[in-house]
């Protein structure tokens, strides 16, 4: 299913950025294929963004090549923005305008593109077409802002953590648009922090860390290469011997991450089995269990089976 | 709701509705528009702010009945000759409470008869302490039988066209100008950096031409009325004159406008936050409120800074403005202010379009 049309909507090799003595990309190798929807995962300052707005052309990287359904940046700039949508992070619209103005301003920069009522029908803003800026919600505003990425009509949408900071109902409500123009058959790539975001509605996703990417799959394979469908997380008092850590290591059948402040995280395929032997250990040892939750494996845990870090630690 | 949703891309949507006003030009133009008559405190500086600035210099500095003298005399021997002239308005007071009323301003003048004749207290650095002088002085020796050898007639000249408010008329004109022009473009400007909208808006395929062409002409828009709502104000009530070609007058104020909304450019053209690029159009506005003759002649400042005083482009705008409202000069005679306007609107047009930082 992939392939249809032999160019790739982008793809990206050996991609490095660097500012000042920070490395924000380095060696960043990247396909994504026609009408799927691709998610860039992975905490602040993984080099999300530096990413995205490098295929969005709004940053040069130092190294690497980008090409964009087919075009480069440097000979085909205004090609590829007529043809791409765009939403960044935080752009505030002036407080001053109307929805609809702010459509049919943006709707006049592109050469074809849809008709500003339909647009505005799609990100269900009809009854706020005529309100400024300055009245609408968070939720309504990145649904504006996502109509500004629709309006030009694009092959491929860019959306930069398009929920961040949304109540959970206007998160599921941008989520159910996203995905319907998924099903649309637009190409969606993607950036977030939450996992749950990108189970939901990514095809496939690629998991950054530190300007690197560490994992590539689908959700589904991601979370089977953790080798456990559940997730057992828990927290003890005074747990300060490394021997006690080494007999948890060493259970069989789970493989235990040590987080911060006493926290822990095993993942294990038989809960039945490896719960009781959690306790035993630390009864043996007189640890003190003070929290204990089990819950199967998503994203998140990829992350922290990973990296050893939680995805929101930062 | 996916019953409504986009489907799937087609490739040939036409473009919608009217091809006029849909045109990226005119909506960004008119975003201008929206934006500046959504903020009453722009109208206000621009419209409302200049009317009463000219209706206070006028009320303050209008051409009274000419003015009484006041002075003191300390002993009512003389004031009753002083009082004989019209121009003096006399008042009798002790020693004591005359030198309060001298330091206070509400005499210029204190006449103290003394054994050796009369002594005048005043201050002669003052003008009006010095007209207070010849006046009580004249007055005084003619009633002492003096009579003028040398003889002369008064001529007097009361017309519009040389008083005060003709003068700053055309200062306030130059000043309002430069003050719209540069504040306009250069907040909005940032603003929308600061907003990340510039981002936004240069990675849409908007050509960055049109962006920085709207401001100018929204401008260039609203100046007539600007213009034309001051100096209506000016001639309906204080019969200002317009002497000079209307046009000529027209195509000066078009000038003065565009360079500084060159200087508005420049001024945001890499600042990052409304308080720096505030800082920065303060610099350059500040210095030429003083210095290019608004309230005053520009030739009271000493003769060694005056070639650069004359290089400001308001000292330019103000000298070219006066000159075609109130000399009725038409721009044979103006080439040098037209050359400094043209050249102040060019080079930092130029340069800010060369550093303009689009992020």
């Amino acid at each position: 299913m992939h392939h249809l049309n032999g160019t790739l909507p982008l793809s990206i090799h050996g991609l490095r950025k660097v500012y000042g003595n920070v490395v924000a990309i380095e060696a960043l190798d990247l396909e994504v294929y026609s009408g799927e929807c691709f998610g860039l995962l992975g905490p602040n300052g993984a080099g999300k963004t530096t990413t995205i707005e490098i295929c969005e052309g709004l940053t040069l990287p130092d190294s690497g090549a980008v090409e964009v359904l087919g075009l480069d940046w440097k000979h085909h700039a205004a090609d590829i923005r007529e043809r791409i949508g765009i939403q960044l992070q935080e752009t505030q619209f002036p407080e001053k305008l109307t929805v609809e103005e702010i459509l049919r301003l943006f709707r006049s920069f592109y050469r074809r593109g849809l008709p500003v009522a339909r647009i505005i029908e799609t990100v269900q803003l009809t009854e706020k077409k005529d309100s400024r800026v300055g009245g609408l919600s968070g939720g309504q505003r990145q649904r504006l802002a996502m109509a500004c990425a629709l309006v030009g009509d694009p092959e491929l949408l860019f959306l930069d953590e398009p929920t961040t900071g949304l109540d959970p109902q206007a998160r599921r409500h941008l989520w159910e648009l996203m995905a319907d123009l998924k099903k649309a058959g637009r190409t969606i790539i993607l950036t977030t922090h939450y996992m749950e975001e990108a189970e939901r509605l990514c095809d496939r996703v690629a998991v950054m860390d530190r300007g690197r990417i560490i994992a590539l799959g689908t959700p589904r394979e991601l979370i089977a290469g953790i080798g456990a469908e559940h997730i057992v997380e828990f927290a003890v008092d005074g747990f300060a011997d490394n021997l006690h850590w080494d007999a948890l290591k060493n259970l069989e059948g789970i493989r235990c991450t040590r987080l911060e402040n006493g926290r822990f995280q095993a993942s294990a395929s038989e809960l039945h089995k490896s719960v009781p032997e959690i306790f035993e250990v630390l009864a043996s040892r007189g640890i003190k269990l003070t929290e204990l939750r089990t819950h199967s494996a998503t994203l998140e845990d990829v992350f922290v089976s990973l990296t050893g870090r939680n995805l929101r630690d930062e | 709701m996916s019953e409504q949703v986009l489907g799937p891309r087609t490739r040939n949507i036409e473009p919608e509705g009217n091809p006029v006003w849909d045109y990226s030009l005119i909506q960004l133009t008119f975003a201008r528009f929206r934006l500046f008559f959504r903020e009453p405190e722009a109208v206000f500086w621009i419209f409302i702010f200049p009317i009463l600035l000219t209706l206070g210099l006028g009320i303050a500095l209008r051409n009274r009945p000419p003015e009484v003298t006041k002075i003191g005399i300390v002993g009512g021997d003389l004031a009753s000759v002083l009082r004989r002239d019209k121009n003096l308005a006399v008042t009798v007071m002790d020693q004591d409470s005359g030198e309060a009323a001298l330091r206070t301003g509400r005499i210029q003048l204190l006449a103290i008869p003394s054994s050796r004749g009369v002594i005048y207290r005043y201050d002669d650095t003052n003008p009006d302490g010095r007209t207070a002088r010849l006046l009580t002085d004249r007055a005084l020796q003619h009633s002492a039988g003096r009579a003028d050898p040398f003889k002369t007639t008064n001529d007097l000249v009361r017309e519009p066209g040389s008083r005060y408010i003709d003068f700053v008329v055309p200062g306030l004109l130059g000043m309002n100008l430069m003050g719209s022009s540069i504040w306009g473009l250069g907040l909005a400007i940032v603003d929308f950096r600061q907003k990340k909208l510039l981002r936004r808006l240069v990675a849409s395929p908007m050509r960055r031409w049109e962006y920085l062409a709207s401001f100018v002409l929204s401008r260039l828009a609203i100046l007539p009325f600007e213009v034309i709502v001051f100096l209506g104000f000016a001639v309906a009530v204080f019969r200002v004159p317009l002497r000079g070609n209307l046009w000529q007058l027209g195509i000066l104020c078009v000038a003065a406008s565009l360079c500084f909304n060159a200087l508005g450019l420049l001024a945001a053209c890499r600042v990052r936050t409304i308080e720096a690029v505030s800082g920065l159009m303060n610099l350059i506005i500040l210095p030429m409120w003083v210095l290019s003759g608004i309230f005053f002649s520009a030739d009271r400042f000493p003769d060694a800074v005056q070639p650069l005083i004359r290089a400001l482009p308001l000292t330019a705008v103000v000298d070219a403005l006066r000159a075609n409202m109130l000399q009725g000069s038409g721009f044979a005679s103006l080439h040098r202010e037209l050359a400094v306007t043209i050249a102040w609107f060019v080079v930092p047009f130029f340069l800010a379009l060369r550093l303009f930082r689009w992020r």
